[in-house]
């Protein structure tokens, strides 16, 4: 055998060396674990004055949004508080961003001031005390100035307020009026005549389908649940969380759409994807079932069909009572353990109840209010697009957004629910399966998740 | 490593001096040159391994924060159906698509090499371009060619009048991903076998041609033979990339959602624990594993292959 390369004091030395690095990066790693519980008592509310203070102390800002353009309104905050700077990132729109962010509130460093959230994922972040209760920064005082359903959003289980919405996705129905009138179908009002609809449409037009139900979209899925009642999850504040995502409700649906997509009435192709754009500009779908921000998506997107679509509340179950689901709209909230929390607090206050900024997130990006004002302003609700053959748009959504249920509530692991969502339930779509099933190994995955997180299961 | 027994006897004191001084300036010279390498090295590469070992006896929970859980995760991962089910994945993968790659690299490079080509530059290279293109790239170019509605394969089955394929189903979208890393990487290996074709001793050759050997004898007992080192290289390098899929699976999901999940592959898995489910521990565990698969798959093959050559 050779003698060894590295004699053996140097071997020794390498591997004392080695071994105080691992031992040092083990103490690292165990100082910086876990984050002290901080109790949600009642908060001491943040004088007047220290606020004044706050807001003229030169201070920058950093703030994560996925808003085209918000400069705008940003500039309009600046204007009215000069001492304050604030950076606009855009790191990413929905789950990237929260990826980053999450991997910055675990580096402990590198996390914005404020942060667009979208309502679904503010669970996720708060169970893991990400952010900032705006109760001493004066938040309680804007109880009303929001749609009810969208406060029950923000709320936390023990009363506090996690962010100020911003915008809001109530659901209803666009139509493709010019190909209803050429196969003689009637607005559905009830799921039955839906059901209906879809049929004879299919019948008559192989190439069309009345609806797609896309494979890879859990929040149509959340809203059409919470359309119908459904109460899939349930957070009572401390380690227990309700898991019924296979309920009474849920199955309801899901043997529905599962009669649907078996026939061949409807379509499952996932959505925003090119064949999915290419489907609406062609006329492959005669309605989507979407939010508050699809007409103006759809302007965008589906420019060859303008004046064709027209809107229309869901169909309903119960047609004397107008029930709708949300999907998607997001809020601004401020992390816990910025060293600008007052001027963060302020901000996003600001930006979402000021006059100015609000008119301008509904005239100039498009989207849907989330005050009370804009929604019955005239000037939002009169508006008459030429792209929906001159139909009050927005007036029909304000309507819709006084029907959505107040008390729907989502997991603190969203994440993970979607993805097995993805692999379950919208694989089933996908392959004209039983979804009632997929439903309970939903149920399954989402219980085991749970459970290894630590949660205590409730059905 | 110098062994003082075996050199002549000198009477000057000096000379034996000198030659420690050599060795030992050699030595420290020999070590100046490396440490930049090794601080990299520990830094990136060893005590990000030793911290994710560290992670994956561990469990950080949502509720209850971190415990202590020994080897909890990796018998988990043991029990753990999608992950099995992704690792037999790409060892299918493994078994189909590199043999296919290494022979027609092999061919390519046995072509070039052989002069009878006309414009083997031009091939060499038009071979190489597809390893330049970045895999993000590539699986998003393929994911439009793939298309069912607006691709071209699409276009060309509206002409004939047949139904367009679907190259993302189910059956068949292993083999599509695998289509696209043969196309991203016969060029590298292609390279590599050529440059081991080019090191060859045209004695052989010679002698070859004296013995009346024609070029495909050639090609099967002298330069196949000669190349097998070079050959094991790709295998390696095969091996290691094959279980490692990510990036071409991760790209097409957007495409296929209901088709790939998010346990595709061990490394897709992993990667879905750690930034999806904040499952970090786990991840690290699975990881290990991985690593561990990887390492036991890349000794067996040499070791057989070994064994064949020497017997």
């Amino acid at each position: 055998m050779n003698r060894p390369f590295l004699p053996a004091i140097r071997r020794r030395a390498l591997l004392a060396t080695a071994g105080i690095l691992s031992a040092s990066i083990v103490l690292a790693a165990c100082g910086g674990g876990g984050s002290d519980g901080s109790s949600s008592a009642a908060p001491e509310t943040v004088s007047q004055a220290d606020i004044d203070k706050a807001m003229k102390t030169p201070t920058d800002l950093t703030f994560w949004t996925w808003v085209p353009d918000i400069q705008k309104e940003v500039a309009i905050f600046e204007k009215q508080y000069p001492d304050i700077n604030v950076k606009v990132v855009n790191a990413g729109q929905g789950e990237p961003q929260y990826t980053k962010l999450r991997t910055a509130l675990k580096a402990g460093t590198g996390a914005p001031d404020a942060v667009q959230i979208e309502f679904q994922y503010i669970p996720t972040f708060s169970i893991t005390k990400s952010l900032e209760d705006l109760r001493p920064y004066g938040a309680e005082e804007h109880a009303d100035t929001f749609v009810d359903w969208t406060w029950g959003q923000v709320k936390g289980d023990n009363g506090e307020i996690w962010a100020y919405p911003q915008d809001t996705g109530p659901m209803g129905m666009l139509y493709r009026k010019d190909i209803f009138d050429k196969y003689g179908i009637a607005v559905p009002k009830t799921w039955d005549e839906f059901a209906a609809a879809a049929k004879k449409l299919h019948a008559a037009a192989p190439d069309v389908y009345l609806t797609n139900l896309a494979s890879n979209q859990n929040g149509v899925w959340m809203g059409l649940v919470w359309q119908a009642g459904g109460q899939p999850f349930e957070t009572t504040g401390g380690d227990s969380v309700k898991v019924a995502v296979n309920d009474e409700t849920s199955k309801k649906l899901g043997d529905y759409w599962q009669g649907l997509i078996q026939d061949g009435s409807i379509s499952t192709d996932p959505d925003f994807t090119d064949a999915w754009f290419q489907g609406l500009a062609r006329g492959k779908y005669a309605t989507w079932l979407t939010a508050a921000w699809g007409p103006v998506f759809l302007t965008g997107s589906a420019k060859g069909t303008s004046g064709k679509w027209r809107a229309a509340p869901l169909p309903q179950w119960d047609a004397a009572k107008q029930a709708s689901g949300n999907w998607g709209g997001s809020t601004t909230a401020v992390i816990k353990g910025t060293k600008n929390a007052v001027a963060a607090a302020k901000f996003a206050e600001f930006l979402n109840t000021n006059a100015e900024t609000t008119n301008m997130f509904a005239t100039e990006q498009f989207l849907f209010p989330a005050t009370k004002a804009l929604l019955s302003d005239p000037s939002f609700t009169g508006q008459k697009p030429a792209f929906y053959g001159g139909q009050q748009v927005n007036q029909v959504f304000a309507d819709v957004s006084a029907t959505v249920d107040d008390t729907f509530q989502w997991p603190p692991f969203l994440d993970q629910a979607v993805t097995d969502w993805d692999e379950t339930v919208g694989k089933s779509f996908a392959d004209k399966g039983d979804v009632g099933s997929a439903l309970d190994d939903w149920q399954q995955r989402t219980t085991d998740y749970a459970e290894n997180q630590g949660f205590k299961v409730t059905e | 490593m110098s062994t003082t027994t075996s050199s002549p006897p000198r009477p000057a004191t000096r000379r034996k001096e000198t030659s420690t001084n050599i060795d030992r300036s050699q030595a420290r010279a020999g070590y100046m040159f490396v440490t930049p390498f090794l601080v990299i090295f520990l830094l990136f590469f060893l005590l990000p391994l030793v911290y994710a070992a560290y992670l994956s006896l561990f469990r950080e929970q949502l509720i209850g924060g971190t415990v202590f859980a020994g080897f909890e995760n990796y018998t988990r991962a043991f029990t753990d159906d999608r992950l099995l089910e992704g690792l037999f994945r790409v060892v299918r993968f493994f078994l189909i698509q590199v043999p296919i790659m290494l022979l027609l690299a092999l061919l390519a490079a046995l072509a070039i090499d052989s002069g009878v080509l006309r414009f083997s530059k031009v091939f060499r290279i038009g071979i190489f371009i597809p390893y330049a293109v970045p895999s993000v790239v590539a699986t998003l170019m393929w994911g439009y060619l793939y298309g069912r509605d607006f691709g071209p394969f699409a276009d060309l089955s509206d002409a004939i009048g047949t139904a367009a394929p679907n190259f993302l189903s189910d059956k068949v979208v292993l083999g599509s991903i695998a289509n696209i890393v043969t196309w991203e990487f016969t060029g590298y290996n292609m390279i590599i076998l050529y440059a081991a074709l080019r090191s060859i001793s045209t004695d052989l050759y010679e002698a070859a041609a004296v013995d009346g050997a024609s070029s495909w004898r050639i090609a099967w007992n002298i330069k196949v033979p000669a190349i097998r080192p070079a050959l094991f290289l790709c295998l390696i390098f095969s091996i290691i990339g094959s279980f490692q899929l990510f990036a071409e699976p991760q790209l097409l999901q957007r495409l296929a959602p209901n088709v790939i999940d998010s346990a595709y592959t061990p490394n897709l898995y992993a990667y879905t624990l750690a930034f999806t489910g904040q499952e970090v521990n786990y991840a690290a565990a699975v990881s290990f594993l991985l690593g561990l698969v990887i390492v036991i798959a890349s000794y067996s093959i040499l070791f057989l292959t070994n064994r064949r050559s020497s017997s």
